[in-house]
């Protein structure tokens, strides 16, 4: 592994091998792009994580996932919005757990879009929880897929970022804030 | 219903537009009694704001009639009640303690994007100002979706008039911020730049504080008038040079606290405020800031700095060196009017505050357009525009 001299986190690090260390970290890493995220919610540990871990719920939060169907404890079954209106679909295997802690995630071998990571939760004493997102996947279709994403607000850095705030209203204030006037902007929003 | 909508610089006008309804289960449908137009709408009019879309609904300071409620809603049809401007969880971090304008949650999360570029982290929601604040319809409409309804609106007793509380919606908690803002001591003389509605309530909130003095400056003569009724003294600065007055009417000491309620449209012909103006019509800079530079250039050393007024983006020619070596601080940040209300309605039944002299005009929603014209035209003699969903168009009703 790289020195390191600072505290800085190696996903905002910007040397290549930092980052690429902290990818081997993940296991069963699927992919060579690195995704670090972090936000603090107002709620006890236990309970996000208790929602979190009901992978079915996600959809409730994740606004690119379409379903999640749980096929047994460890697997599960993702269907996702792709750019041009198509969908992606793939099989994630759990391949880390514990309880109140941690979930790590792995996409099985056929997937059309590989990805990994693990979702941690840390007490933050009268603040809530810490909750850190750390993923690992390849583009669809390499570097111009993955600019075509961003183009279209699908890329999971954005994404990553977007769910994580949703998780956090969802959990905080049990809705997930929406500037809509009427029923038929909410469903143009979420599509 | 019918609505305020913006299309561009210049260009508003009433539209009909989808009723809103109940989409989350705290949201409660409010039909709008009354609501004014800020000077910081003028802002979105005078297309300084970015991030505006066309068709936009305007308004952040109304008040009204509940009509429906979502499930988690306190709020009880038929109560009338006041909005605040700020969309506020109140179950974050920021909100607990009460931070409310900070609001984790207030803003969609994809809006909050762009407040993270600009600033770092993003802000609250709120109502009809740009998406940059969420993307909210405003309530310069027949009806309004307010989320958070169990947090934001306040009650009002049956006793009271739209007149008396509707400005409990923003610029009345703006005005005792921005004077808290300046941690005033008795004794304190306190220098207010502008006497706009905020302005004049940082007047009536300093004295209410221990101020003895204020010294209000402006160039509208009705403005000032205002400010003299409530015991401010005055400084016209197109007669008079600002800096200078200050330094002899304060006995060369300069003001112990300065607040700033002019913000990013700051008018009068002064060499850098005309470069200011150059680079905004340029997109160079977006934020003319003449009047906050007076402000720290004429606090005394050691002094308090509030600056309710709004900025948007990054400035140029602030006058780091003075603010340094004279050792002030600064407060500022858009106002948490949800911790301001419940105090400031007591204050009004009391009889402490008045607020409806403000009023210089009442419209019909359907006048609105001519309403944003008018204030825009003429701030001399129009202090503050009330539209009215329930007039007939055409109904307009100056003040006495």
């Amino acid at each position: 592994m790289a020195t390191a001299k600072e505290d800085a986190p190696p996903t905002t690090s910007k040397v290549r091998e930092v980052r690429d260390a902290k990818t081997r970290t993940v296991q069963d890493a699927q992919g060579s792009s690195l995704i670090g995220r972090t936000v603090t919610i107002n709620r006890p540990r236990a309970e996000l994580y208790a929602y979190w871990r009901d992978f079915a719920r996600l959809p409730t939060f994740m606004d690119n996932v379409q379903q999640v169907d749980v096929l047994s404890p460890k697997l599960s079954h993702w269907v996702v919005k792709a750019p041009g209106g198509r969908t992606v679909e793939w099989d994630a295997r759990i391949t880390e757990e514990k309880d109140g802690e941690l979930i790590a995630w792995a996409s099985t071998e056929d997937a059309d879009v590989p990805n990994s990571g693990r979702i941690e939760f840390r007490d933050a004493g009268d603040r809530g929880t810490i909750v850190t997102a750390t993923i690992v996947y390849d583009p669809p279709a390499g570097l111009v897929g993955k600019v075509i994403a961003k183009m279209l607000q699908r890329e999971p850095a954005i994404q990553a970022r977007r769910d994580l705030r949703r998780f956090k209203q969802l959990m905080e204030t049990g809705e997930v804030a929406t500037s809509s006037r009427t029923r038929a902007q909410l469903e143009e929003e979420k599509a | 219903m019918r609505a305020l909508t913006w299309h561009g610089k210049h260009d508003v006008r009433v539209d009909t537009v989808d009723d809103p309804e109940i989409l989350k289960p705290r949201d409660a449908i409010i039909k709008i009694t009354s609501t004014a137009i800020c000077g910081s709408d003028l802002h979105l009019y005078d297309g300084f704001i970015p991030t505006m879309k066309a068709g936009d609904i305007l308004g952040h300071e109304f008040m009204g009639e509940v009509v429906e409620t979502g499930p988690k809603s306190t709020l009880q049809k038929g109560q009338r009640v006041v909005v605040p401007f700020t969309i506020a969880c109140g179950s974050c971090y920021h909100c607990g303690k009460h931070q409310y304008s900070a609001c984790d949650n207030g803003n969609p999360a994809d809006n909050q994007d762009i407040g993270m570029e600009l600033y770092g982290q993003p802000m609250s929601g709120l109502f009809g100002y740009s998406h940059l604040t969420g993307g909210y319809a405003g309530g310069q409409a027949e009806y309004v979706r307010v989320p958070f309804s169990d947090v934001g609106p306040i009650v009002v007793p049956d006793g009271l008039s739209d007149d008396e509380v509707l400005f409990l919606s923003d610029i009345l908690p703006t005005g005792w911020q921005a004077a808290e803002n300046a941690d005033i001591e008795p004794g304190d003389t306190v220098a207010v730049w502008g006497c706009g509605p905020v302005g004049l309530f940082a007047v009536q909130s300093a004295f209410l504080m221990g101020a003895a003095r204020v010294i209000a400056i402006d160039h509208f003569p009705r403005r000032l008038e205002l400010a003299r009724k409530f015991g401010a003294e005055t400084i016209n600065f197109e007669e008079s040079k600002t800096y200078e007055a200050l330094m002899e009417m304060t006995g060369g000491i300069g003001p112990d606290a300065v607040i700033d309620a002019v913000g990013l449209e700051a008018h009068g012909f002064f060499v850098d405020n005309v470069v200011d103006q150059i680079k905004a019509s340029l997109m160079l800079g977006t934020d003319r800031i003449h009047s906050i530079r007076q402000a720290i250039v004429a606090c005394r050393k050691g002094g308090r700095v509030s600056m309710p007024a709004v900025y948007g983006g990054i400035v140029d020619k602030f006058p780091l060196g003075a603010f340094m070596e004279k050792g002030l601080t600064l407060k500022t940040g858009q106002t948490s009017v949800q911790h301001y209300m419940p105090g400031l309605l007591n204050a009004i039944v009391e009889g402490k505050i008045d607020t409806t002299f403000l009023i210089s005009h009442r419209m019909s929603l359907e006048d609105a357009p001519k309403g944003y014209k008018m204030f825009h035209d003429n701030q001399n003699e129009v202090t503050k525009v009330v539209l009215k969903p329930g007039f007939d168009a055409g109904t307009a009703i100056a003040a006495e």
